[in-house]
């Protein structure tokens, strides 16, 4: 019997490719999009509870951000949100809610190797790229506006 | 009536956000730390370019939510620094735009891991 | 006695004395919870740490076989262990206490059949005259080593699998010990084979080609036809590594589909324990081997079983260097008679 798959690599991943179970797209989609339609509705709360108080509008959207990242870390410091993740996927990745998910996940994670290079250290092990990435495009988009503002 | 049609914005923006962000998970196999990069770039440089404003005033909430806003604030941030006070503004408006979700999320995620233990799922 | 390409013939027959087994709470939810000598419901296991707890659960898996057998830890002659943690730190703290002579293996999920491989070598050779194999995996400390935190609200993919939380250990014995065992006959270590799997999460594709690979070779070296076995028995395949295997034999003419099991696609209930493809890990095919067919060899329901655990020798590491998944798969013949 020939004991090697007779089979070029590219050929055994589209055979693998065919047995695979495909995930349900369009139920994920629609998890996703209520899950995440539901999130954006409570900080809409947040901010509008706080528009009601007089809080000017820039204010608000501060107020509603802070309230959705504390609401994400207590969700996961009680092991829920890693459940809701489960079945809203992006739903629940991509509001800023997911951020701090991402956050607080490491890092109750790694606490058993101390606070310092533990909980410290691991705790934008996920999330640190975001903020990498995020404020380096923020740099040059200032950049860029600074020098078009130079020759207008 | 009016306040219906504010929240039905919000859900359907915020809704169609995160609907991207589902099928770039099942059809790329990009992780969802990848997503939230592409994401929060993608933010910043369209508002750059004056589209994601316009969602924003669209989708309210639906809009700054996603982690797409945090690229807003970022973006938005910088120029009104630049802006103020000219060179120096494009170091500081970034960060300063966006530092509520920073510090926030360093202090809660902090406390939250004094008093968390991981489990299952 | 080497036969073939690359088996070995065992000519003393040593004899697999006992095992023994425990599992963690998910794994008592699933349909083999009766066979398991032994369970916990805390994944911490009383410890502060998951490594802690892994290293407990084979510790505590040990301590039982030792108990189940006229003999004391001072009559071991040699422990072959490994797991899945860097450093093999499971093991390593496990067997720290122990005071046994240390082999640390490392075949990621294949490391049972590598252990008891080279326990049953030892024995037939006359080195030793008690040996222990013993692997553990647990599933918080690969998902932390291999994957996401715990708690971050991720999906799986369709195609993954779950890391088994448990541990199991076998004593190989010479035959002239009296007490009536299964005997260890032949061996076929496996070779790497690659067939450019990237994907970190379908591991049951990466492994299946090697799991083709060295039961064909074990098939070819001892001249057996694939239905001599009562059961041709896999690692962690997980049930699309296991369809991939069975098209693979059919293609070359072969049909397994009776006698193929997999200890990763039995472990759990598939339809309500929301695993995907199955289990997997060094735990995996040891807990389950240790339970459920040593007893069905021991009741002599199956006379002849072939084990064969399965390993994907990547790391997170290599991977993120874009490097595809090379994976080994070592097999056991295990038979009532000789």
């Amino acid at each position: 019997m020939n004991s090697n798959v007779n089979m070029s690599n590219q050929e055994y991943s589209d055979f693998v490719d065919t047995k695979a179970k495909k995930s349900n797209l369009g139920k994920n989609i629609l998890l996703a999009f209520v899950v995440g339609g539901i999130i954006c509705s409570i900080g809409q709360i947040i901010s509008d509870i706080a528009m009601n108080y007089g809080v000017a509008k820039q204010d608000a959207t501060c107020i509603t951000t802070i309230v959705l990242i504390f609401l994400g870390a207590f969700l996961t410091a009680l092991n829920l949100y890693a459940k809701i993740g489960k079945f809203a996927g992006a739903g629940s990745i991509v509001p800023i809610t997911g951020f701090s998910n991402s956050i607080v996940a490491p890092a109750i994670e790694f606490k058993t190797e101390g606070y310092i290079l533990g909980l410290g250290a691991n705790m934008f092990k996920v999330a640190g790229p975001v903020l990498v990435y995020g404020i380096t495009t923020s740099v040059i988009v200032g950049f860029v506006y600074w020098l078009i503002k130079l020759f207008i | 009536m009016e306040i219906f049609m504010i929240y039905l914005k919000v859900f359907l923006t915020g809704g169609i956000i995160c609907s991207i962000g589902q099928i770039l998970i099942d059809k790329t196999k990009l992780t969802p730390a990848r997503i939230l990069v592409i994401f929060v770039t993608l933010g910043t440089i369209l508002t750059a370019i004056g589209i994601y404003g316009p969602i924003v005033e669209f989708g309210a909430a639906g809009a700054t939510v996603p982690i797409s806003g945090f690229g807003y604030c970022l973006a938005n941030g910088v120029m009104k620094e630049v802006d103020a006070i000219g060179f120096l503004g494009i170091f500081i408006g970034g960060v300063k735009g966006a530092a509520a979700g920073i510090a926030s999320a360093v202090v809660f995620g902090f406390i939250a891991s004094l008093i968390a233990k991981p489990t299952i799922k | 006695m080497k036969i073939g390409k690359q088996s070995i013939k065992l000519e003393n027959t040593p004899k697999l004395l006992n095992t023994s087994s425990i599992v963690g709470p998910k794994e008592m939810q699933g349909p083999l919870a009766m066979y398991f000598e032994a369970h916990t419901d805390d994944i911490f296991f009383g410890e502060k740490s998951f490594e802690k707890a892994e290293s407990k659960l084979m510790k505590t898996c040990i301590n039982n076989l030792l108990g189940k057998v006229p003999t004391d830890n001072a009559n071991i002659d040699y422990i072959f262990a490994g797991d899945l943690l860097n450093q093999c730190i499971s093991s390593g703290y496990c067997i720290r206490d122990l005071n046994i002579p240390f082999f640390g293996l490392y075949g990621a999920c294949s490391t049972f059949c590598e252990s008891l491989m080279l326990a049953s070598l030892f024995i037939d050779a006359g080195y030793a005259t008690k040996t222990v194999a013993a692997t553990s995996s647990h599933f918080c400390s690969a998902e932390r080593q291999f994957r996401m935190p715990l708690e971050h609200g991720n999906q799986m993919s369709t195609t993954a699998q779950c890391t088994v939380t448990g541990s199991g250990a076998a004593i190989v014995v010479p035959k002239d010990i009296s007490i009536q065992s299964p005997y260890i006959t032949h061996v076929t270590p496996g070779k790497i084979v690659d067939m450019g799997i990237k994907d970190i999460a379908n591991m049951g594709a990466a492994m299946a080609p090697a799991a083709f690979n060295t039961i064909a070779t074990h098939l070819t070296d001892t001249g057996r036809r694939s239905d001599y076995y009562d059961a041709i028995i896999t690692g962690d395949l997980g049930t699309l590594g296991s369809e991939v295997l069975v098209d693979l034999f059919s293609k070359e003419g072969v049909d397994i589909s009776t006698n193929h099991y997999d200890c990763g696609a039995m472990i759990y209930d598939l339809e309500n324990q929301d695993v995907k493809c199955g289990g997997s890990g060094c735990g995996c095919m040891a807990s389950v081997f240790s339970s459920y067919f040593y007893e069905q060899l021991k009741t002599k329901k199956m006379n002849r079983v072939l084990i064969v655990a399965t390993g994907a020798l990547m790391s997170p590491l290599a991977c993120q260097q874009g490097e595809t998944i090379p994976s080994i798969a070592h097999a056991v013949a295990i038979e009532n008679e000789v």
